[in-house]
């Protein structure tokens, strides 16, 4: 249980990865990137747990009781919004893609070589 | 604490949302170019001040006043020394000269634009600055979103659209890779403050959990910094971005990703890791490798910006291996060269972003002898490729001069003959563009099958009057080519960069100074060995570079007359096609490199540090 | 490369990278065991420091809120890139536009759906104005509840026609109202630098005690600005990707 979560982090990155390596559809790989950076959720969270410890807030518990790290928590919601803007991002571009190549496969997408 | 350091972030994003905000205002085109101007200048000022300012000394800021308590730190600092500082003027340098060369350039009215410009300005800025890890991380991403948002900026083609994707998605990727290794080592610290980490880990054997953290940081770095096997999406993008934005990714952002390199080492890892020579062969082979297929690439290119960038991924390759040999007249000469390289590069996408608006296209080979009334055009384009090409006085070639002799100062002789080489055939390849285009020497190059309809086709980026060049758009360029010339004569120039280079590499002083507010006052010490100056020796090299270079671009425009080279191999065939097809512009090649590349980093390292 | 070199290069290099990964987080503490020193530090002086319960909050709106600056700009720059890559062009109507499965009719909103949805639409607005204006007590602040904000106007969309959404959040004022909430955020880190304190210093009074909706000082203002900022965005965001759709309608 010491280390499980953090292998779980390292299966997701590469599960993640090998479905961008392997996309045949541009918004697929969008979200496979996403799956990438819900990797970095996990481990930043898992990273800042505390054993029995209570979510960072002290309104209704004692002022100094036990409670997991709220870095990590801070650090995550900064990811998600940075997940988001990139992502909706991409799908624009992958909209605008499908109109102007007619395809979304990225093995097809021939403009730029060399 | 100065307030201008945070001011060089803020202002520029105030003046993003001052654009977007007052949209309805901004009909008039030229008030929106004023506006976006006037605020690179200032930037630009702030900047050189706070340089001066940090001249000899380490500078931090702290901000919402959380200053560290008992060597914690609980906010986000800038910590500026003059290495930083300089890069930081220089970005705004940059960027004021794309905006100057952007007024009244692109057909439709938006503010979007110049908006982003702005954003892409306090992203830099803010990276070049920050002592905090994850702010680093921040301001990547932002610098990155701003990027990908410009690289697409003419959806209504169908490069754009693919040079963004794949921009987008290995930046990304490299982004959250380097996020992974943030979080491993704050949980193995528990602190984001750059000094604090470091001093955390200092004086610790550096085991599994240290080298996996710095390989994971370094790949998002080495991704904008465009190293082999990380760099397929540089050329992609420099296709098809503006052409004022093409001269910040070459100039300065490329730049930051190698920065950031140094930075990591220097100020987190150098201490616990230590085993300097593992370090320096896997960034020195990584460096090499670079320098060396950047410049394959960039000799087979008839598309002159997709050329251009080419021959930037071999100066990153250049770059870092200045930073390899972990001396500080290596970093020197790399800063240095770095300051050089982005000038005179600017010049060069400025000057053809001039051929694109006069000429209409960016086909080396339909462009042969049509340059000829560009006159000013051309001499400004024949003089930043002598400095590309390491001429004295350039900046660019004390920068190597720095780089060549601290390599040679530690026996590896080679490095000085990779650098030579690569520099002549990148050289030669701009050379034989500027001899070809403007001049109309010897014969149009061969055409090249791969390069498809992009770069004949280009539709003109403006639809102003094609009869003469604008002041506006060919200034800025000569500017840039004066000060990369005017820079080798600043007197002290190398003993001034080495303290600060000094002051870089000290992460003790570096620790004390953030988290203590300890005045920085030992004695900045060269060391022992380490010759200075510039010698005979350097300025024949310098002189012989380039003209090496030049004796290939003739050598390439003439070819078809000299007996011996009349049957040299067309553009399409034998080793070069084989190499040309890895740059296949599908991302999913791309990231399967990427991945290919970090798990033999990673495996040097891990088997290498002990 | 082919698919299939390149998904077995992958495999090789990925193992290599997958080995390199877990070698490295075995290093790390357990599961449960976070060292410190940087969370236990904050956990015990922020409500002190700030009044204001919720530790995260204050984080990302004080001690740390320079990177939630970072973090607002980089939403604001990417609404702007949708903007441009869908920006609807001149000549665009004249181009055929191939968006849709061919022959598939789009089915019409049911009702049951629509009265769901203009129900929803009041409560949602208010239950993300909650979150918004008490980050600083309970979990939540200007990023959760300016996603909750938006997926009110989202609401507004599939109760009606898109008509209806475009009315209520035209372009001009979305634009403007998204950068006065980033603009905003930045400048109150000016006002700061302006009275001589360090920039984005929290200079407003703190409140009597911790824990309340007018506690915390800047905290909950530059909450405020975050969350319309974050509204304004995604539904610019949305609004885009949706008006792509009946772009295409319109041409046929």
């Amino acid at each position: 249980m010491h280390v499980f979560p953090f292998v779980v982090v390292a299966w997701i990155i590469l599960v993640g990865l090998y479905g961008i390596v392997t996309s045949r559809h541009l918004v697929h790989l969008i979200v496979c990137l996403a799956v990438v950076q819900s990797a970095t959720y996990v481990l930043l969270l898992g990273v800042g747990y505390v054993s029995r410890g209570a979510a960072p807030y002290f309104s209704d518990i004692a002022l100094h009781s036990r409670a997991v790290d709220p870095v990590v928590q801070a650090l995550t919601l900064t990811d998600v919004v940075v997940e988001a803007a990139v992502s909706a991002l991409l799908l624009a571009i992958a909209v605008q893609t499908h109109k102007r190549f007619g395809t979304l496969d990225p093995d097809e997408l021939k403009e730029l070589q060399g | 604490m100065s307030p201008l350091l945070p001011l060089v972030v803020v202002v520029p994003l105030l003046g993003a949302a001052g654009v977007s905000a007052l949209n309805p205002l901004f009909r008039r085109r030229r008030l929106l170019d004023a506006v976006a101007i006037a605020v690179a200048v200032a930037v630009t000022a702030m900047a050189v001040v706070i340089m001066v300012d940090a001249g000899g000394t380490q500078r931090v800021y702290w901000f919402g006043g959380w200053t560290p308590v008992h060597g914690v730190a609980i906010g986000i600092d800038f910590a500026v020394g003059s290495l930083n500082a300089g890069l930081a003027a220089m970005t705004a340098l940059l960027v004021t000269a794309s905006m100057i060369f952007s007024w009244r350039y692109f057909e439709q009215v938006a503010t979007y634009f110049h908006a982003l410009m702005l954003v892409f300005l306090a992203g830099m800025m803010g990276f070049c600055l920050t002592g905090d890890l994850f702010n680093l991380f921040v301001f990547f991403e932002l610098m990155g979103v701003a990027a990908y948002a410009l690289t697409a900026y003419r959806p209504e083609e169908r490069g754009p659209l693919q040079g963004a994707i794949n921009f987008a998605i290995t930046n990304s990727v490299g982004a959250y890779l380097s996020l992974a290794g943030i979080a491993v080592v704050y949980g193995r610290t528990g602190a984001l403050n750059m000094a604090q980490i470091g001093r955390t880990l200092a004086g610790h054997r550096p085991d599994g959990l240290v080298v996996v953290a710095f390989v994971l940081v370094l790949i998002g770095l080495l991704a904008k910094a465009s190293i082999v096997p990380f760099h397929f999406w540089l050329a992609d993008a420099h296709a098809v971005a503006p052409t004022p934005v093409c001269v910040l990714f070459s100039g300065v952002m490329v730049e930051l990703g190698l920065y950031g390199v140094a930075r990591v080492y220097w100020s987190v890892f150098g201490d616990v890791l230590g085993h300097r020579g593992a370090i320096t062969a896997v960034l020195l082979s990584l460096g090499t490798l670079t320098a060396v297929v950047g410049a394959l690439f960039c000799f087979r290119q008839r598309h002159l910006k997709r050329l251009l960038a080419f021959s930037t991924i071999s100066h990153a390759g250049m770059f870092l291996i200045g930073i390899a040999l972990l001396t500080p007249l290596g970093l020197t000469g790399s800063a240095i060269y770095v300051v050089g390289h982005g000038l005179v590069k600017g010049a060069l996408f400025l000057c053809v972003g001039v051929v694109l608006h006069r000429l209409g296209s960016v086909n080396e080979t339909l462009l042969h002898g049509r340059g000829r009334p560009l006159r000013l055009t051309g001499v400004v384009f024949v003089l930043a490729a002598l400095g590309l090409a390491d001429l004295p006085p350039f900046a660019t070639f004390l920068g190597k001069g720095d780089i060549e002799a601290s390599a040679y100062s530690h026996g590896m002789a080679w490095v000085t003959a990779v650098l030579i080489v690569t520099s002549i055939v990148v050289g030669g390849a701009v050379l034989r563009v500027a001899g070809g285009v403007f001049f109309g020497l010897g014969d149009p190059p061969p055409e090249d099958p791969r390069m498809g309809r992009a770069a004949d086709e280009e539709t003109s980026e403006t639809g102003a009057d094609k009869g003469r060049t604008p002041l506006t758009m060919i200034v800025p360029a000569a500017v840039l080519v004066v000060i990369a010339f005017a820079v080798g004569f600043v007197p002290n120039l190398g003993s001034v960069v080495q303290a600060g280079a000094v002051r870089f590499q000290d992460q003790a002083g570096y620790d004390a100074a953030v988290l203590t507010g300890a005045r920085v006052t030992r004695p900045v010490a060269l060391r022992a060995g380490e010759p200075t100056g510039i010698t005979v020796t350097d300025v024949a090299t310098g002189a012989g570079s380039a003209a090496g270079a030049v004796v290939l671009a003739l050598g390439a425009l003439y070819r078809r007359r000299i007996p011996g080279l009349r049957r040299a191999r067309q553009p399409g065939t034998g080793v070069g096609e084989l190499m040309a097809r890895l740059q296949s512009g599908v991302v999913s090649d791309y990231v399967t490199w990427m991945v290919v590349g970090a798990a033999c980093v990673g495996g040097a390292w891990a088997l290498s540090i002990r | 490369m082919t698919p299939g070199l390149r998904r077995w290069t992958f495999l090789v290099a990925g193992g290599g990278l997958g080995a390199l990964l877990v070698w490295g987080f075995v290093g790390l503490p357990g599961f449960g065991h976070y060292p410190g020193p940087y969370g236990d530090l904050l956990n015990s002086v922020a409500v002190g420091q700030r009044h204001a319960t919720d530790v995260v909050t204050a984080i990302n709106f004080d001690y740390r809120g320079f990177d939630t600056l970072g973090e607002e700009f980089i939403l604001f720059t990417a609404a702007t890139g949708v903007s441009i890559v869908l920006r609807e062009l001149r000549r665009e109507r004249e181009r055929t536009a191939v968006d849709e499965a061919a022959g598939r009719e789009a089915p019409a909103t049911s009702d049951a759906v629509r009265m769901a949805c203009l129900v929803l639409v009041g409560p949602t607005m208010l239950v993300g104005w909650n979150v918004v204006s008490h980050g600083q007590v309970n979990p939540g602040g200007g990023f959760q509840g300016g996603a909750i904000m938006a997926t009110a106007f989202v609401l507004v969309y599939l109760s009606g026609e898109f008509i209806a959404l475009k009315r209520l959040s035209p372009v001009h004022l979305t634009d403007a109202v998204e950068a006065i909430g980033a603009g905003s955020f930045a400048a109150l880190g000016v006002a700061a630098l302006a009275l001589g304190f360090p920039y984005l210093d929290n200079i407003l009074p703190l409140g009597t005690s911790a824990g309340t909706v007018d506690s915390s000082g800047t905290i909950a203002l530059i909450s405020f600005f975050v969350g319309i900022e974050v509204t304004a965005a995604f539904v610019l965001i949305v609004g885009e990707l949706l008006e792509q759709t009946l772009l295409v309608r319109g041409d046929r």
